[in-house]
């Protein structure tokens, strides 16, 4: 017993060892580190974080160029923009987020299922994904938050959807390529259920490379949810969020208020940037020879 | 041949059921819209009698598996209704705005084309260098541009600031009149007219929305010629080649990218759905008189009809399109039918 976790030890800390140095020669990917955390921070600390209250409107200050007092300016209304875009992160944040997870939770029974079983199973679901594919993802989003009615809880429905066949497709290829591996095999022979060796034998085989899927698709969930919101949809003024700071901000910027529609596109865009970098870099930590 | 044959009629056949698929994913989604065309048909004054007439005329009293029927045999006659808002069948509706959304697209990809394609190709030729880096750099930050910020901020620059842009309102400004149509594109038909000054009011308004798209684009097509390259490069026929001493532009172009482009064909086929997506977004920001405005119009005012028929309209182009592509590839590469 000993001998064994004295074995593990050098593996796990061999693991830490290969991740510290990616980051050492990746400093773009410590960078995406620092900058989640920042998002992080406030997205949970957000109200507290900031000066003004994001929807107290001063109509005395209306539409003041940045200054101390005002970093990011002031809107139409005379709130405060830099407020109101730290104070969205949570918004922006949890809708990708709870997107994200459901189409990930979803996506992966799906595709194990289907790579583990195969058959009419397998057929059904990739015509199914093939479908959903075939619409321009955006428009689908478009109709179907239409359809559903013009709510938050829709939205992140929404992009859920088109994200599933991205991680059934992953999930399904993963899963088929080790449905008859040694250890699969292995592990039935060893008494194992069909159920329990799909959830714990092979699908975390899966996880590496779905964790990368995650991050990229999390800054993809984001700018989704924001230009839905930027069409008219889901989100309502006068709650803070990007897409729609920016739809309003749009209306200004042929007269010179740029700070209105600059600043959270801005944010929105660090946001995606971050998540795209970080899949990047967890992409080159879980697999160095499919970086590209 | 004959296998080759068969293969592209199997292709065919595989894109029948997506097709369908897709017709009734439409037809549910805008059944399932909030809103009753039929209150909205007959207007603010209108008694639950004339409501109830309106949806019976307009078939909304019969089950839904008979109204998909009905939607069936309408798609079939190429009738894809009436639009609620503009009074006119939607197909015409469509057909009238397609050329200017495909307008847009299509400069749009070559402009990527242009940029990515090279970037990829230097990228791929100095691995690791700082200018792989940047093309790292400068594609993720493309990717992550939210295309109706970009939108909007090429036109703070260039028409606010600098002026060099006319104002974002559409296709063409209202001092030119529009060439007469032949393709619809109004960049063909101006040059076929002969009429250089509304071709270049027309080449001054497609600009900015034009590179909004294409900065969205880039960072595919970059990453997808920079991996096929770099796979193609490694490759024995290029070793070969390196030992026979030919010239490295030679290899570089003559041999290495030719073999690239194939994937980077099939890439452009995702591409354009991705930026028929965008389209919608940045159609809105220039007021861009394409498909997407339409959609996003009709969305406002619960218009059934209209966006029933441009989501449809989205996904059979996208089917096709790629239907073509794959063909394509097949009649292109030596190596598909053999095997």
């Amino acid at each position: 017993m000993a001998q064994i976790s004295m074995n593990k030890q050098p593996a796990a800390s061999s693991q830490w060892h290969h991740i510290l140095y990616v980051l050492r020669e990746n400093p773009v990917t410590m960078l995406a580190f620092a900058l989640l955390g920042m998002f992080l921070l406030c997205a949970i600390l957000g109200p507290a974080l900031v000066p003004y209250d994001p929807l107290a409107t001063n109509a005395a200050r209306a539409l003041e160029p940045p200054s101390w007092e005002h970093w990011f300016g002031t809107d139409n209304l005379g709130r405060d923009v830099f407020s109101r875009v730290v104070v969205a992160t949570r918004l922006d944040l949890s809708i990708s987020v709870a997107a994200v997870a459901l189409s990930f939770v979803i996506g992966a029974m799906l595709g194990a299922v289907a790579g583990y079983w195969g058959g009419w199973l397998d057929a059904v679901l990739n015509r199914l994904l093939d479908t959903i594919m075939a619409f321009p993802l955006f428009v689908l989003a478009m109709g179907v938050v239409a359809a559903l009615g013009n709510t938050i809880e829709n939205i992140i429905y929404a992009t859920a959807l088109i994200n599933i066949p991205f991680y059934a497709r992953l999930v399904r290829a993963e899963v088929n390529i080790r449905r008859d591996a040694g250890f699969a095999q292995a592990a039935k022979l060893a008494g194992n259920g069909d159920l329990r060796v799909l959830a714990l034998h092979i699908f975390p085989n899966a996880l590496p490379p779905m964790m990368v899927q995650v991050s990229l698709n999390l800054g993809w969930a984001i700018l989704n949810a924001a230009g839905l919101s930027f069409i008219g949809l889901g989100v309502r003024p006068p709650t803070p969020e990007w897409g729609i700071m920016v739809a309003e901000g749009a209306n200004f910027i042929v007269s010179g208020e740029w700070w209105l529609a600059l600043f959270p596109g801005l944010w929105l865009m660090l946001a995606v940037f971050t998540f795209n970098l970080l899949g990047d870099g967890l992409r080159d930590m879980v697999d160095p020879r499919k970086r590209s | 041949m004959s296998r080759r044959l068969h293969m592209i009629l199997g292709r065919v056949a595989q894109a029948i059921p997506v097709l369908f698929g897709v017709v009734v994913i439409s037809f549910l989604l805008t059944r399932a819209l909030p809103g009753d065309p039929a209150a909205y048909f007959a207007g603010p004054a209108a008694d639950a009698a004339s409501i109830a007439e309106i949806r019976e005329a307009l078939g909304l009293d019969k089950p839904l598996f008979q109204q998909f029927l009905f939607y069936l045999r309408d798609l079939a006659r190429g009738d894809l209704g009436l639009s609620l808002s503009t009074g006119q069948p939607v197909m015409q509706d469509l057909a009238m705005r397609l050329p200017a959304s495909l307008e847009l697209t299509l400069v749009a990809l070559g402009l990527s084309c242009l940029i990515a394609i090279p970037l990829g190709v230097l990228a791929a030729t100095r691995p690791g260098s700082w200018i792989d880096h940047l093309c790292r750099v400068l594609v993720t930050a493309g990717v992550s541009m939210p295309t109706f910020f970009t939108g909007i901020l090429l036109i703070y620059v260039f028409y606010y600031l600098l002026g060099l842009a006319p104002a974002p309102l559409g296709r063409l400004d209202f001092l030119y009149l529009p060439p007469p149509s032949v393709s619809g594109f109004y960049l063909i038909d101006a040059a076929l007219a002969g009429d250089w000054q509304a071709w270049l009011g027309a080449a001054k308004q497609i600009v900015l929305p034009a590179i909004t798209l294409a900065l969205f684009t880039l960072a595919p097509i970059a990453r997808m010629t920079r991996a096929a390259m770099l796979s193609a490069l490694s490759a024995d026929f290029i070793r070969t080649a390196r030992a026979a001493g030919l010239g490295q532009g030679k290899i570089l172009y003559g041999y290495a990218l030719r073999n690239a482009l194939l994937p980077v064909v099939t890439t452009l086929g995702m591409v354009f759905s991705f930026s028929l997506g965008a389209n919608v977004l940045v159609e809105k920001v220039f007021a861009w008189p394409g498909i997407g405005s339409y959609a996003v119009e009709a969305l406002v005012v619960s218009d059934y009809a209209a966006v029933q028929g441009f989501v449809l309209a989205m996904a059979v182009l996208f089917v096709l399109l790629n239907l073509v592509i794959d063909i394509a590839y097949a009649l292109i590469d030596p190596r598909i039918g053999l095997s």
